[in-house]
């Protein structure tokens, strides 16, 4: 039969690509999802960072520049806390995930795909937020400092993919929203991504250096030249943080296994 | 695969897919663990439990499944043996259960599979969708394509299966041709009213298995209802009413298991 002929499997950039397209499609067409990923930052920036934006820090640092950084950290991190937490727990919901087990698409790839199509949503998002900083709140910076980034925000956000699967595999469809927005809102509040640190009660400053949206700000504010502790040490912390969620997903994940496939 | 509801159909189905583990023993697909991903790309499957993305249009839906297999169907060959043509550009969300059924179809066939798994296929299909979905099957069947499919409904089995397995309780009952089934499940169900009482003797030795007996009443499972009545009537049962009807599936796995625990 036509199986002989054929290769046996279909290629992995093939099946990469398509289920990358797919995502991204299936993201787009959920308004709740691709109006809050850019339309929130961008919200909160004009609320808690334009009235302050042509101000400077004493370190001569654009402040404009340094709330930009913190909603950049708050939105990278929103749409993979949100895109993952939600996004899984629908598709548990749906039972998507029964059928695609049938399939010969590997779990990686899938997962992979994921990790794409949220990297192309949290770049679309900073395009937005900073071409909007830029023109709207006249933040001056040379491109490389917004490219600088860009790029370092995307590369860190890896703890809270983390995070949105360990939600997701613990939530429930209907329960998830929710708790991704209990626990990610005070965390960003509490880690100074909405305003500045020196403004928040002094039990916040104490417990922000242990809170990872602290440490990923840092990647931000050290676009800027505006980071308090060294690049190795926010690092250091996110890889930890990184460990810790993905355990817990990984738990919550067999917890699912053995109870649906077992 | 032939079973009444909870007859462990499903799990005999997801066993074979490597969807659960067997407690003891293995499965091998074209030689392979089922999970193996040369095997799954042999495989289509349409599962009772298991849903799609709403937003997608049925035909991007099947362009990604496509990409999954080495050689898949085109796609507009795949949506119309699913009898989807029409609803091609639609959002699989604004689909009814029947069309939303034939989808899973289409993603079952379009990587072109040598074995088809199909869980309870035409459940929620309208008459128009199951006569176009058994054409479909039995293309495919003539195509050389082996199709394992579930149903509890002995009518559907003998219309569209080679061999059928029966199974109840998690265990096989029968495994046969469907004439050969045929003969060996009572196709009718005799119900008798007495208007003198019923004896025990009146029924022994028909050829019938008693499904229940009263002084009042009798039910009886037979494939020949004519030679069992006249036998009746001979022996001086008096029968003030009587009511033949095709034997359900639930009677006539009854009948079954009841022949293997008295041959045991």
């Amino acid at each position: 039969m036509s199986a002989t002929a054929s290769p046996g499997v279909a290629p992995l950039g093939r099946m990469l690509l398509a289920q990358t397209w797919s995502e991204l499609r299936i993201r787009w067409r959920i308004p709740a999802f691709s109006l809050t990923i850019v339309a929130l930052p961008v919200l909160f920036f004009t609320f808690f960072g334009l009235p302050f934006a042509r101000q400077t820090l004493p370190n001569g640092t654009s402040l404009g520049a340094y709330l930009l950084a913190s909603f950049a950290a708050y939105s990278v991190g929103s749409v993979m806390v949100f895109g993952f937490g939600i996004g899984v727990a629908t598709e548990r919901g749906l039972k998507v995930d029964v059928l695609m087990r049938a399939t010969p698409l590997p779990p990686l790839i899938a997962i992979l795909a994921k990790v794409l199509n949220a990297l192309a949503y949290a770049l679309l998002s900073l395009v937005i937020l900073i071409g909007y900083g830029i023109v709207v709140g006249g933040v001056r910076q040379d491109l490389t400092v917004w490219l600088d980034m860009i790029a370092r925000l995307l590369a860190g956000s890896v703890p809270f993919i983390a995070l949105g699967f360990a939600i997701g595999y613990l939530c429930g469809p209907n329960v998830a929203p929710a708790v991704a927005n209990l626990v990610y809102l005070p965390l960003s509040f509490a880690s100074g991504l909405f305003m500045p640190l020196s403004q928040l009660p002094g039990f916040v400053r104490d417990i922000a250096p242990y809170l990872p949206a602290y440490h990923y700000g840092q990647l931000g504010w050290s676009a800027v030249g505006a980071n308090t502790e060294r690049l190795s040490v926010s690092i250091a912390w996110l890889a930890g943080y990184t460990a810790l969620f993905l355990l817990i997903a990984f738990r919550a994940y067999q917890r699912e296994e053995s109870r649906k496939f077992g | 695969m032939l079973g009444p509801n909870g007859a462990g159909k499903t799990t005999s189905i997801s066993l074979m897919l490597g969807l659960r583990r067997p407690t003891a023993g293995q499965v091998r697909l074209f030689g392979l663990p089922p999970t193996d991903r040369r095997a799954r790309s042999r495989c289509g499957v349409m599962l009772q439990e298991s849903g799609t993305t709403s937003v997608l249009t049925v035909r991007e839906i099947v362009d990604v499944f496509r990409a999954y297999y080495p050689a898949p169907l085109p796609a507009e060959r795949a949506i119309g043996m699913a009898g989807l043509t029409e609803q091609a550009a639609a959002r699989v969300g604004t689909l009814s259960g029947g069309q939303r059924q034939r989808l899973y179809f289409a993603l079952a066939i379009c990587g072109d599979p040598d074995i088809l798994f199909l869980d309870e296929p035409t459940v929620g299909m309208d008459v128009e969708a199951r006569r176009a979905f058994v054409a479909s099957m039995q293309a495919l069947s003539a195509a050389g394509k082996t199709i394992v499919f579930t149903t509890h409904y002995l009518r559907e089995a003998e219309e569209l299966a080679r061999r059928i397995i029966v199974i109840d309780r998690g265990a096989v009952i029968a495994d046969a041709s469907p004439q050969e089934l045929k003969s060996r499940v009572p196709g009718k169900k005799i119900t008798l009213i007495a208007g003198r009482p019923f004896a025990r003797e009146h029924f022994d030795g028909l050829p019938a298995s008693v499904l229940s007996l009263s002084a009042e009443r009798a039910s009886l499972l037979s494939n020949e209802p004519a030679p069992v009545l006249r036998e009746l009537f001979r022996r001086g049962a008096d029968v003030i009413d009587l009511e033949v009807t095709g034997a359900d599936l639930e009677e006539a796995f009854l009948a079954l298991t009841r022949r293997g625990e008295g041959a045991a």
